[in-house]
């Protein structure tokens, strides 16, 4: 059999990811939270795992330096690849992608500033509405954007909105309900296609018992 | 652009060094003879020509792809290939005007707007090979068969190859009434495999139950030969074209699995390349350490037409400058002959007759008096008591 390389996004996901990666049986030999490695052995003995950061996962995946990736809806839309597939919904670190602004301030006319780290995603949805807008991209801190009077409104996703609400902004549009996916590369699927199918249905059949758990 | 960055050549643009060079000549010669043991003609196709024949039934898809220049002389749009297929069915429908089966091959640069796939090259040098006049599965079969035979001949020990249908989801979005624009969304969906995005789709825009579970059973029939079983009985009752192709599909893959016993095909009812222009059976070829296909091609009978004569039709195109990058280069040189600066006339009748034996003969210049390191030589011709004779390099 040949090996299969998955590519995890570190951080909030990574948490949810790998009991549902356990509850498939597949686990990794060492602890992940207390390694500085990047790589980990798993048990089953022809899964490995990368940890990457989310924006690196569709990239790994799409050049097929990793076979099968687990990365966010929110990354996956500003990607935009048709390299790979996206089978499973992962159902875990749900949130919402949303456009947000001052509480109460009107948008001006004319083209719109919007702040965001989804470049793509940003102009796509704008411009399905019809606003042509300048997209701002920042790393961090959307929210900070609009008090500074840097942008009229920001794109970003939405858990509880609490950030926003204390920094007196609040939510407008939901452009995509987001949460983590399976993702797998078209070449990769094609040619241990025994393994990855194995490896979506065990998956499956535990996003559906913890739906019906729920 | 300074002294310092003007060695740069684009992004995804390549140039071969000998090495590499050699290789990829190497193998387009030994590709082009195997098609043409095959009984297929090569043809030399122009770099450019007008957009209204280049770019015809294509799909937008191609239209993007291609280099577009107006032709000073005629005024008019030429695009530089980005695809040589629809050359070839321009040759078929109207230069040659074969009236039977017509096999034709060919190999050459195309041009590409924009990487097909990350790190791809813009310029591909592509060999392929196209079969007009026959509406049967005979030719599919024949042209998966050479596809199989051409990825031998370029050493590619373990082949692997899908094969699809594209008659199969153009009867169900028929069949489910969806007009072109939700025809494509769909297909941009089953693309990804999406399972919650297409059931939620599908929910939201079919309206017959029946359909409604056919296409939601359409992602999620791929895999070995099983599934095709399996599509059989879930499209018992689908329109009859969903039957045809499926029982087109099983002659195709039992044909090659006897042909073919160490290839491992897969099946996936909704991988849709070229859906644009295929009519029938599509396929294509990986390799492992390619994350897109190395070669695809299938079935496109209507191409033909805007050139006045539709045609069946079936072919594939093999991307050499992708696979040579998989295959190790090996210096197949065998090293030359030295001849130090001579102008005696004896010299010259000596070096032609080791020529046309065959060797590398390296005459040195006015500059060169001693073989160096580029020339590739491990003998030289030296004269000894008035006698030619060729002798190891000291």
């Amino acid at each position: 059999m040949s090996q299969l390389t998955i590519a995890l996004t570190k951080g909030r996901i990574l948490k949810e990811t790998l009991p549902l990666f356990a509850a498939a049986g597949i686990e990794p030999l060492e602890d992940i939270f207390k390694s500085r490695k990047l790589t980990f052995e798993t048990s089953s003995p022809d899964i490995r795992f990368l940890i990457l950061r989310g924006t690196d996962v569709p990239t790994y995946v799409e050049f097929g330096a990793a076979d099968v990736g687990v990365s966010g809806k929110d990354m996956l839309l500003e990607h935009g690849s048709s390299a790979f597939y996206e089978p499973l919904n992962l159902n875990i670190s749900r949130c919402r992608l949303m456009t947000a602004g001052i509480v109460g301030q009107p948008l001006p006319a004319g083209r719109l500033k919007v702040a965001t780290k989804y470049v793509n995603l940003a102009k796509r949805y704008y411009a399905q509405k019809g606003r042509q807008v300048d997209v701002i991209k920042l790393y961090g801190a959307m929210e900070l954007a609009p008090m500074m009077d840097l942008a009229d409104e920001i794109v970003d996703i939405v858990d509880t909105g609490n950030t926003l609400r204390a920094n007196g902004l609040e939510a407008r549009d939901e452009i995509a309900k987001i949460s983590s996916r399976l993702i797998v590369n078209k070449a990769s699927m094609k040619m241990k296609h025994q393994q990855i199918e194995a490896l979506i249905d065990t998956m499956g059949a535990v996003v559906e018992e913890n739906a019906a758990a729920v | 652009m300074n002294k310092v960055d003007r060695w740069l050549l684009p992004d995804g643009i390549e140039e071969m060094l000998p090495l590499q060079a050699m290789q990829i000549e190497t193998l387009r010669r030994r590709l082009i003879n195997l098609f043409q043991r095959w009984g297929y003609d090569y043809v030399i196709p122009p770099m450019v020509e007008f957009t209204d024949s280049l770019l015809v039934g294509l799909g937008q898809d191609i239209e993007l792809l291609t280099f577009k220049v107006t032709d000073q002389i005629s005024g008019k749009m030429m695009g530089i290939r980005a695809d040589i297929t629809p050359q070839a069915a321009r040759m078929d429908a109207h230069s040659l005007k074969r009236k039977g089966i017509n096999r034709m091959c060919y190999a050459g640069h195309v041009m590409h707007t924009k990487m097909k796939a990350p790190l791809s090259s813009r310029t591909p040098i592509k060999v392929g090979v196209e079969l007009f006049g026959e509406a049967s599965l005979d030719a599919d079969i024949e042209i998966v068969s050479l596809l199989l035979e051409t990825l031998k001949e370029a050493s590619i020990d373990k082949q692997y190859i899908d094969i699809g249908h594209v008659g199969i989801y153009r009867a169900l979005a028929e069949a489910a009434g969806l007009d072109d624009e939700e025809e494509n969304a769909l297909f941009k969906l089953l693309q990804t495999k999406s399972m919650a995005d297409i059931h939620a789709w599908i929910d939201k825009h079919v309206k017959d139950a029946d359909c409604r579970s056919w296409l939601s059973e359409l992602p999620k029939l791929s895999g070995d030969i099983g599934i095709l079983n399996k599509a059989c009985e879930l499209f018992e009752s689908a329109p009859a074209e969903v039957n045809v192709a499926l029982e087109e599909l099983k002659a195709v893959a039992n044909m090659i699995a006897k042909r073919y016993p160490k290839a491992q095909c897969y099946f996936d009812l909704s991988e849709l390349r070229g859906y644009y222009y295929h009519t029938g059976i599509v396929f294509g070829a990986f390799a492992p350490g390619v994350g897109n296909a190395i070669a695809s091609g299938g079935r496109y009978d209507h191409i033909g037409e805007a050139f006045g004569r539709a045609r069946p039709a079936t072919g594939f195109d093999f991307d050499l400058t992708a696979v040579a990058k998989l295959i190790p280069a090996v210096d197949e040189r065998v090293p030359g002959i030295f001849v130090p600066l001579c102008d005696h006339v004896d010299y010259w009748t000596t070096i032609q007759e080791l020529r046309e034996q065959g060797e590398r003969v390296v005459c040195g210049l006015s500059s060169q008096t001693r073989a160096d390191e580029g020339q590739f030589c491990n003998r030289e011709l030296v004269e000894k008591d008035g006698i030619l004779a060729v002798c190891e390099l000291s």
